[in-house]
């Protein structure tokens, strides 16, 4: 289970660093997503992986780790919220720089496709 | 119910924020801006009242919800925290009455963010615990990000769209780095973590090293540090000089980190990572100076120049946090009160003279000269003389300091040059700034063209910024007690930990 887990994870980080590098702001904003992805499970994994764990409630001495959970919950709802924000200035500066580059012109080579 | 006061600064700015958002403040303009300016101005008198408690009475462990140390979150009100709470809640008091004679309403919603902007810097200098400093972090950025774009046009957007993707960048590394250490230490609260990390053995010892270090990275791109301070200059010269004034603060909380966290977690106690991320800082540091330098020397506008200004005052800063003893820490807390407030104050200054010359505003070309010359010029000249570190102004004390401190070891051979070569580049960069915008004149009349003179609100917070400078030198002595005092209590790491583990509210 750790293999596939961290495989997971290792997939995802460099998906999302391969996209961010990119320079037109969709793959970027797509590349942000993957990463906030794999970060939300390698912070999950930090309370260590567990199987039939009971949750932490009444007294019983075998719990899962609930700290990680709630980190979780956490980077979740701020990762949707920062990533609702760039996708709004993505499109605001599509229209206001005439292009999707994240500096705003376009190389030689990327007009040349456009053709 | 005086131990409440310690969550004052970060729940007023909340409420103000909510406030402002409401019927009656969002709807009339004059209202607005009154509640914003009342509120700005409570909110620094609680932090006042914040700072003379905890001098006098000693740090307030402030445990939210009731919650105890390890395990729930606490506020640390210790001396470090709050002199920087004072300083943020200051600074927004100036913006929010320099901002209230026009420039808040070239877009929506500036008071509200301001607040919210305060709220997370507050929250940021007054957490004990990492991941809320994360939380705090987020909470700054996206109030940062739409006062970025305040007033949007093309080049606030392009700037705008790279600072952010940037930041959120350093949000993920930030939180794998919090992850590698939860998953080592078992805790976030940095207190705990102090003690925790001087048991570390084995491969633990490598993990947390990595995490230790990617925070760094993080810090750094906050803070500006050399290899990540790219966004810098582009982002405070194309955001609205009021808005950069606010921003000054945001290069300190990257800093504040720093030095919380390679002080406290991985400082003298932290056994096998003892003073882990100290050569990384101190090479970087010194080469942020001198890149901040040639940046002023290369600028062709005012903001722009400010902004290089602002990469300088971080390379010193963490320069000083990188030697981790008391006395430079005590030197950094001076220096870092005095650069933010002039740096501010010359964004504003920058403002009011680009006002004033038309078309070539605030560029270093000839042009229209400006309309009030002499108040103009004598804060521009008050502002050069004390960021470059000439005496009388408080400059010159925290230059000093900062050079006293590092004499008697080898670092000095390094330091001493490169600081004072760069000091030496600022003062040509900013002579010939001042002399470009105020002396050299294409032939034309000023008296057929309107002047837009500045207003009595801009004034007031241009000289209030600037009034600390001479200030802070007249009352040197108890200023410099306390940061010795905030610097001591910071470096004594076992006592710091005792009060936040054992002296929850």
């Amino acid at each position: 289970m750790e293999l596939l887990y961290a495989s997971c994870v290792g997939v995802l980080v460099t998906c999302g660093i391969y996209l961010l590098l990119r320079a037109r702001t969709f793959p970027v904003v797509l590349g942000l997503t993957m990463l906030s992805y794999a970060v939300n499970l390698f912070l999950f994994s930090a309370g260590r992986l567990t199987i039939n764990k009971a949750v932490v409630l009444g007294t019983g001495a075998d719990y899962a780790d609930p700290l990680p959970q709630a980190l979780v919950l956490t980077a979740i709802v701020i990762g949707f919220a920062m990533t609702a924000f760039v996708v709004i200035l993505a499109i605001r500066g599509r229209a206001d720089l005439g292009n999707d580059h994240v500096d705003g012109h376009l190389v030689k080579s990327n007009n040349k496709e456009q053709k | 119910m005086i131990q409440h006061i310690a969550s004052w600064p970060v729940l007023i700015p909340m409420l103000s924020a909510i406030l402002l958002l409401m019927p009656p403040c969002g709807k009339s303009i004059p209202i607005r801006r009154a509640v914003s300016m009342i509120m700005s101005l409570l909110t620094s008198i609680i932090s006042l009242v914040l700072l003379v408690y905890v001098y006098q009475n000693g740090p307030i462990v402030y445990a939210i919800g009731g919650w105890q140390a390890p395990f729930g979150i606490v506020l640390v009100a210790d001396l470090l925290s709050v002199l920087l709470v004072a300083l943020t809640s200051f600074l927004a008091l100036s913006v929010a009455l320099y901002s209230s004679v026009g420039d808040d309403e070239k877009g929506s919603f500036f008071h509200p963010l301001l607040h919210f902007l305060v709220l997370g810097v507050n929250g940021a200098f007054l957490t004990g615990d990492l991941f809320n400093l994360f939380v705090f972090f987020e909470v700054l950025l996206i109030a940062s990000y739409s006062l970025l774009m305040h007033a949007g046009d093309k080049h606030k957007t392009r700037a705008a769209l790279q600072y952010v993707i940037l930041n959120l960048i350093g949000s993920s590394v930030f939180l794998i780095a919090l992850g590698i250490l939860y998953g080592v230490l078992g805790t976030l609260n940095i207190a705990d973590m102090s003690q925790k990390v001087s048991m570390l053995q084995g491969d633990d010892v490598f993990l947390a090293k990595i995490g230790g270090l990617l925070l760094l990275v993080v810090f750094a791109l906050k803070g500006a540090l050399l290899p990540l301070h790219l966004w810098l200059p582009n982002t405070y010269a194309s955001a609205m000089p009021v808005v950069a004034a606010l921003f000054a603060i945001m290069t300190k909380v990257g800093v504040y980190a720093m030095l919380r966290v390679y002080t406290v977690i991985f400082g003298e106690n932290a056994g096998l990572l003892n003073h882990m991320a100290q050569p990384f800082l101190w090479g970087l540091a010194i080469a942020t100076i001198a890149i901040g330098a040639i940046g002023v020397l290369a600028a062709q506008d005012l903001r722009k120049l400010t902004a290089n200004l602002v990469v300088v005052s971080v390379g010193t800063l963490v320069a000083l946090v990188a030697i981790q003893h008391v006395s430079a820490t005590a030197a950094l807390l001076y220096y870092l009160v005095h650069s933010t407030l002039i740096c501010a104050a010359l964004f504003l200054i920058a403002d009011l003279i680009s006002h004033q010359r038309g078309k070539v505003a605030d560029r270093l070309a000839p042009g229209r000269g400006v309309g009030q010359p002499i108040l103009l010029g004598a804060c521009f000249i008050i502002a050069a003389l004390a960021v470059v570190g000439m005496p009388p102004l408080s400059g010159f004390i925290g230059k000093i300091w900062i050079l006293k401190t590092t004499l008697g070891s080898e670092r000095a051979l390094v330091f001493w040059p490169v600081y004072l070569i760069a000091s030496f580049a600022l003062l040509v960069a900013l002579s010939r700034a001042g002399t470009s915008l105020f002396w050299e004149r294409k032939h034309q009349d000023r008296d057929h063209l309107e002047v837009d003179n500045a207003k009595p609100l801009q004034v007031i917070a241009v000289i209030g910024l600037l009034a600390c400078s001479p200030l802070m030198v007249i009352f040197a002595g108890p200023i410099t007690e306390y940061m010795i005092a905030a610097a001591t209590q910071l470096h004594d790491i076992s006592s710091g930990i005792n009060t936040v583990l054992k002296g929850g509210l």
